[in-house]
């Protein structure tokens, strides 16, 4: 049968996600605990979390999450590893042993620093050149993937229901002050841990629901930029997307978000001045990263979450708030199972996007 | 004189029972087929001149006539087939180039009939183009890498220049000469009601049709004929004809008994030569001075006109692509071999070239591979011939498509492929003002944007099935296409899975 990468899956999904705005760190138990509500989302096919914050000892550097198939795997990619970076720890990954879990690969993780000298003669900066050592890894070493690459944060990862994804990873252990989390129902049974979600590169992650109609265009599009979309899923190629847009292009959360789900032309003609112009530059400056059909995501990055739906909002998506906190999932339940008191619970609608952002001053410390 | 050895490929078939001798069949026919013999008191037929139009047949009121194929044939030969040994005895005879219309008849294979197209099912919704928004508006034009911003940190939302189209089809170049007055009138007036664009092709522009200069591409080919200043800033875009899929790497060929009247002073050119325009531009042997032509063209409208290169779709066609992507061009048109065309050399017309699907498949992929597909917008024609066949190549990587013999097919064009006689009798690929007169612009513009709204409607019906509501998401969406009946090699080619992968 053939490995996810080779074939293209369509998948159903579950999606949740929480922060605080303040800044307050919350163990990564109560995400886990707010998939169980949505159970039937997922088929035990695939589970996952992106944790932000978790890892303040090492924030300065790049916390590089890995799957070996075998020993030599890790020992070839461990060398490759000291070629471009400064590795200041590396271990296994604390995982707790399950009988809904099995058949897990080798899980290490990396905290590592680019070697200076190397970014003077590459001409690149620090955060190009994990990307496209990264890419490398998934694209030409067979046995090795890299499933995340950010600072002070770390995706987790595996096949199964989301809730025992949890408590594999011991992710009661972490504390974060955003946490993402996904569940996944795929159309087929690839079993590959790297197939599961979050998808993440640097600091970026994307927990999606839906199946995109408009996939190969932006896949055609986005390779040009020298991403390469190894495993052929929505989540993957709306990762790079986000890359190039804000880390490569330059821009803001809201621009970017509506170049993928951009307004109807409709919408645009009836428009003001500036806002009119915008939006009607953007389409046309990218019409090749809009995203049409069906998504939902939850886009995770350094300080904050955004929210998004389709322009037709063909997937569900609801967003609440409790005091610092501000949850988004599919279903409500979710929210209710994180936080039973949750207020102003809304549906944003198609193609709006819900910027939540920590406040800057507790940006400092976190 | 001696014999003439070829036998006559139609039959004219009178059912002397329904004819009436109204003689509308002898008025109508230019060929001058069918005469009225006093003495027999009924109509007589020439069938040496019939070339099958079908407009006896359209125009007869009691349905008397049909034209059929003349069964009388040369002995079966698989190697020497009967147009073969006609060429042959038309070359003995007069020494010429044979001369041939419209694209190849040849059954060379047409890809588009064996690619198919994909729809939702379970996991992702159909979208219903009746009941939500379905958008195929297209802007053509160059895009810069980057975007900038001004010191306030606002976005800089200018552009250069760009066409804007309401759907991704456009009427391909023809020019005012090959075909008629009121048919360039059909076509600007629809354009202008379609929001779409029509293109003058190499013979200048009719100074009545300066008003439709929003919807008009304005051609420039080797010939440069009717190129002036006032010509050149008509128009919403300027077009650089390099080559033509039906006759690759010759120029434009307009019969003398053509250039009358307006034709000729349109084109700035006496009356009755032939136009033959060279088959390079002589100031282009070269791709850097093809840089110069395009810069000169921009500099004489003041950038503010995007300029189209259009190339004949020949063997090395993903180079001269990159080429021109990289000449300052804004757009690239691609024709392909099946191309029509008013006159060209038969063997030319039959032999030089590829299919544009394969074309358009292989520029695709290398401006990708270059990174600079996003930079330049690519047109495709040489046989779009439905909404199809347009849903297939904007997914194989097209922004729009060219077409120009299905337009002719709406304005009353029958393919009998004899435009170069010049005696049209459908009033389309003629001067003589008494065939000119039978296409009435106002019947021929409105059956022009029937054809694009239907097309129209089916593209959405099309897209709404793949889940898609931009058409900007199906260009290059290869995923959306399987192939059948095709070989690993032209799978690979066309960048497409088999179908059942």
């Amino acid at each position: 049968m053939e490995k996810e990468g080779q074939i293209r899956i369509p998948s159903g999904c579950a999606i949740a996600a929480v922060i605080s705005t303040e800044g307050k760190l919350m163990s990564g138990e109560g995400i886990a605990r707010s998939m169980i509500p949505m159970h039937e989302r997922s088929n035990g096919l695939g589970g996952g979390f992106a944790g932000y914050g978790i890892y303040p000892e090492y924030k300065d550097f790049y916390a590089l999450h890995l799957f070996f198939d075998d020993r030599t795997t890790r020992k070839n990619c461990e060398s490759f590893l000291k070629e471009y970076f400064e590795i200041v720890q590396s271990e296994r990954i604390p995982t707790r042993t399950i009988p809904l879990i099995t058949d897990e690969p080798m899980i290490w993780r990396y905290f590592v620093s680019p070697l200076p000298s190397l970014l003077i003669r590459l001409q690149l900066d620090e955060k190009e050149l994990v990307a496209r050592c990264v890419m490398k890894i998934n694209r030409e070493m067979s046995g090795a993937y890299v499933f995340s690459s950010g600072k002070n944060m770390g995706t987790f990862k595996a096949v199964g229901f989301p809730e025992d994804v949890g408590l594999f990873y011991r992710l009661e252990e972490y504390e974060g002050y955003s946490w993402t989390a996904h569940g996944r129902y795929p159309t087929n049974t690839p079993g590959w841990w790297g197939g599961a979600h979050p998808f993440t590169l640097l600091d970026y992650s994307v927990v999606h629901n839906g199946e995109i109609s408009s996939y190969d265009a932006n896949r055609r599009f986005i390779e040009m930029f020298g991403y390469q979309c190894t495993l052929q899923t929505d989540t993957e190629v709306i990762t790079y997307i986000m890359d190039y847009l804000i880390r490569r292009q330059g821009l803001t959360l809201k621009e970017a978000a509506s170049v993928i789900a951009a307004p109807f032309w409709s919408t645009i003609e009836a428009e003001k001045n500036e806002e009119k112009e915008r939006h009607a530059y953007l389409r046309m400056m990218f019409p090749s990263l809009l995203i049409t059909g069906p998504f939902s995501i939850v886009f995770g990055f350094t300080g904050g979450l955004m929210a998004l739906n389709d322009r037709l909002k063909l997937r569900s998506m609801v967003v609440g708030e409790k005091e610092d906190k501000v949850f988004i999932a599919s279903e409500e339940a979710a929210i209710r199972a994180l936080e039973p008191d949750t207020e102003n619970i809304w549906a944003p609608s198609g193609g709006e996007a819900v910027v939540v952002k920590v406040k800057e001053e507790a940006m400092k410390w976190v | 004189m001696g014999i003439d050895y070829i036998v006559p490929e139609f039959e004219v078939v009178r059912n002397e029972q329904r004819c009436i001798h109204c003689r509308v069949c002898e008025r109508q026919c230019a060929n001058e087929v069918h005469s009225y013999s006093e003495e027999a008191g009924m109509m007589l037929s020439d069938e040496t001149r019939c070339v099958n139009c079908q407009r006896c047949v359209s125009l007869c009121p009691t349905r008397a006539l049909k034209i059929v194929k003349n069964p009388c044939s040369f002995r079966e030969n698989a190697n020497w087939q009967p147009d073969l040994i006609k060429e042959v005895y038309r070359q003995a005879s007069t020494g010429g180039v044979l001369l041939s219309s419209m694209g190849t008849p040849k059954p060379y294979p047409v890809y588009w009939d064996r690619i198919l197209i994909n729809a939702s099912q379970v996991t992702n919704p159909s979208i219903d183009p009746l009941r939500e928004p379905m958008e195929t508006k297209v802007f053509l034009g160059k895009r810069p890498e980057k975007i900038s911003r001004d010191p306030e940190g606002n976005l800089i939302t200018k552009l250069p220049p760009q066409i804007t189209l309401s759907m991704p089809v456009m009427f391909s170049a023809m020019s005012y000469g090959s075909i008629s007055y009121n048919a360039h009138a059909s076509l600007a007036r629809a354009s202008t009601k379609l929001g779409i664009l029509y293109n003058t092709g190499e013979g200048g522009l009719h100074e009545d049709f300066y008003r439709y200069g929003p919807n008009t591409i304005v051609q420039v080919a080797s010939g440069r004929f009717g190129v002036h200043e006032g010509y050149l800033e008509a128009g919403a875009a300027i077009e650089i004809k390099m080559g033509q899929g039906a006759k690759p790497g010759i120029g434009g060929h307009l019969p003398g008994a053509k250039i009358v009247g307006d034709v000729s002073r349109t084109r700035m050119i006496p009356e009755g030569t032939d136009a033959i325009s060279p088959a390079p531009h002589h100031d282009i042997y070269s791709i850097e001075d093809l840089r110069q032509l395009v810069y000169s063209l921009k500099e004489a409208t003041n950038y503010e006109k995007p300029v189209i290169v259009k190339v004949a779709a020949v063997h090395n066609i993903a180079a001269i692509a990159s080429g021109i992507a990289r000449s300052g061009a804004d757009i690239i048109a691609i024709d392909g071999f099946r191309g029509g065309t008013g006159a060209a050399p038969t063997r030319i017309r039959d032999n030089v070239g590829i299919p544009i699907e394969l074309a358009l498949a292989s520029v695709d992929r290398r401006l990708r591979d270059e990174g600079i597909r996003g930079n330049v917008s690519l047109v495709v024609g040489g046989s779009i011939r439905c909404a199809s066949d347009v849903v297939k190549a904007i997914a194989l990587g097209a922004d729009a498509c060219y077409i120009a013999t299905a337009a002719l097919l709406a304005l009353g064009c029958h393919l009998c492929r004899t435009c170069h006689s010049g005696k049209c009798n459908w009033g389309i690929a003629t001067q003589r003002p008494d065939l000119v007169k039978r296409l009435n612009p106002d019947i021929g513009s409105e059956r022009l944007v029937n054809l694009m709204n239907a097309w129209r409607h089916e593209i959405m019906e099309l897209m709404g099935g793949m889940g898609i509501n931009s058409i900007e998401a199906l260009k290059g969406n290869r995923l959306m296409l399987r192939g059948v009946g095709l070989s690993g090699k032209e799978l690979e080619i066309l960048g497409i899975s088999h179908a059942g992968e």
